[in-house]
C-alpha cells in the first residue's frame, strides 16, 4: 500500500537544515510540497532559501536517504516560485531558533531581541554573517554578539 | 543545439559566474574578517544565480551546467566586461560591485515579471539578494568617498577606471530585442535611467563624480573580452581542462 502524504511528511521531519540543526526543512519553509502518486512514487518539492545556499544539495540527498530507508522511491524537484521568504517560518520554528541562540526574523519594523538578555537594542556588525541567511549583531545591553536570521 | 533563450540564459549566467569567481579570488584578503564573510556571501549568491541559470540553459543544450561553466572558451563567454575587471583594492572591488549591483537590481526587478516562469522565479529571488548587495556596496562607497583623502582618491580612481565599462550594461542588441519582445527578457536600454538615478544619488553622498572621459568599451556580449578574462578562466577551468570529467 502506498504511503500517505502525512506519513511522508512525518518521515521528512527527520530532515534538518545542516547549518541550523534545530529546524526541519518544514519549519524553514524549504519543503514546499509532497505528492504521492497511485503508483507509490513520491515527489518532494523544495525551494532554496538563498540562490547559492550550499545546503540544498545536502538536503536533497537527505530526503532521498530518509525516504529510501523507508522503502519509498522519491523524486526531489526544486522550485523557485514563489521566492522563499522568512514569513513562511511559523512561531514554533521561531521559538526553536531563539532558544538555539539565533534571533528569529520577526518582521522589519519589530525590534530584534537579543536571544540572551531579551534586550531590544543592538548594533549591526555585519550584514553578512556565518551563513547567507544570517547577519551578525552585538547586543547593546549584555554586550554579547549574536546571529540574526534576516527577514527576506 | 542552440537557440535564443539558451544564448540569453548564458549571458545572464556568465555575468554572475565571472563576478562570483572574481569576488572569490579576494576571500581572505579583505581589510577585516566581516568583509571576507560579506564578499564570500555575495560571491555565493552570484554563483547560485549562475548555477540555476546554467542548469536551465543545460536543458536546452547537449552540455551539462558544469560543462557550460568549465569547458567553454573565452570567446564563447558573453559576460559584460565590467565583471571580469581584476581586483585592484577594496575600494575598487566595492565600486565595481556597486556599479553592477545598481544594474542587476533593476534587471532582476524587470525580469521578475518575465513570462518565462523559471526566469521570473530566479529573478525574484535574486532581486531580494541584490537589495542586500547594493546596501553593502553603496554603504562602503559612501564611507570611502566621503572618508579620508586617500580613500576618496582611490574611490574616484576606481570610478574613473570602471566607468568605461558601464555603457555596455545598457547596450541593447538583437537578442535583447527578440527576448524582450517575446516577454521573456528585459531591454537593457530601458534600465538605464533608473541605474543613473541610483548611481548619481550615491555618488553625490560619497562626494564622488562620474568619470569625465567619455571613452567606452564594449564587446563582452559578442565574446570579445579584455585580456583579463582569459587569465580568470585559466584558473577557474584548469582542473576540468587538465582532467576532463573529473569529479570528487
Amino acid at each position: 500500500m502506498p504511503a500517505t502524504e502525512t506519513q511522508v511528511r512525518a518521515l521528512l521531519d527527520e530532515v534538518v537544515d545542516p547549518e541550523i540543526p534545530v529546524l526541519t526543512i518544514a519549519d524553514l519553509g524549504i519543503l514546499r510540497d509532497v505528492a504521492v502518486a497511485t503508483s507509490g512514487e513520491v515527489t518532494v518539492i523544495i525551494t532554496p532559501t538563498y540562490s547559492g545556499c550550499p545546503a540544498l544539495d545536502h538536503i536533497r540527498r537527505e530526503i532521498e536517504r530518509v525516504l529510501g530507508a523507508a522503502g519509498l522511491t522519491a523524486t526531489v524537484a526544486t522550485t523557485f516560485r514563489p521566492a522563499w521568504t522568512t514569513e513562511w517560518m511559523d512561531d514554533a520554528a521561531k521559538r526553536k531558533l531563539d532558544k538555539y541562540g539565533i534571533a528569529p526574523p520577526r518582521g522589519r519594523d519589530v525590534p530584534i531581541l537579543c536571544p540572551r538578555c531579551r534586550g531590544e537594542e543592538s548594533r549591526l556588525v555585519a550584514e553578512f554573517g556565518s551563513t547567507a541567511c544570517k547577519a551578525l549583531r552585538v547586543c547593546s545591553g549584555c554586550g554579547e554578539p549574536f546571529d540574526h536570521f534576516k527577514d527576506i | 543545439m542552440s537557440d535564443d533563450l539558451f544564448r540569453y540564459l548564458l549571458r545572464l549566467a556568465d555575468d554572475n559566474l565571472i563576478l562570483a569567481q572574481r569576488l572569490s579570488e579576494y576571500i581572505s584578503s579583505a581589510p577585516e574578517l566581516e568583509e571576507d564573510l560579506a564578499v564570500a556571501n555575495i560571491a555565493l549568491d552570484h554563483l547560485g544565480v549562475a548555477h540555476h541559470l546554467l542548469e536551465y540553459a543545460a536543458t536546452r543544450d547537449g552540455r551539462s551546467a558544469d560543462e557550460l561553466a568549465f569547458t567553454r572558451p573565452e570567446r564563447e563567454y558573453t559576460n559584460v566586461l565590467l565583471v571580469e575587471q581584476p581586483n585592484v583594492d577594496f575600494g575598487h572591488i566595492m565600486t565595481r560591485q556597486f556599479l553592477f549591483d545598481a544594474y542587476q537590481l533593476g534587471l532582476w526587478e524587470a525580469l521578475s515579471g518575465s513570462d518565462d516562469p523559471t526566469i521570473a522565479g530566479i529573478a525574484a529571488k535574486a532581486a531580494k539578494e541584490a537589495t542586500y548587495h547594493i546596501r553593502h556596496s553603496s554603504g562602503w562607497l559612501i564611507r570611502l568617498g566621503d572618508g579620508s583623502d586617500v580613500s576618496h582618491a582611490r574611490a574616484q580612481q576606481a570610478i574613473d577606471a570602471l566607468w568605461r565599462f558601464t555603457d555596455e550594461l545598457f547596450a541593447t542588441d538583437d537578442l535583447d530585442v527578440t527576448m524582450s519582445e517575446a516577454g521573456i527578457g528585459a531591454d537593457p536600454a530601458g534600465l538605464r535611467s533608473l541605474w543613473e538615478s541610483r548611481v548619481d544619488a550615491i555618488l553625490a553622498q560619497a562626494t564622488l563624480h562620474r568619470c569625465n572621459d567619455p571613452y567606452q568599451r564594449t564587446g563582452g556580449r559578442t565574446g570579445y573580452h579584455t585580456e583579463h578574462l582569459g587569465h580568470l578562466l585559466g584558473e577557474m577551468q584548469w582542473m576540468q581542462r587538465a582532467y576532463p570529467g573529473l569529479e570528487w
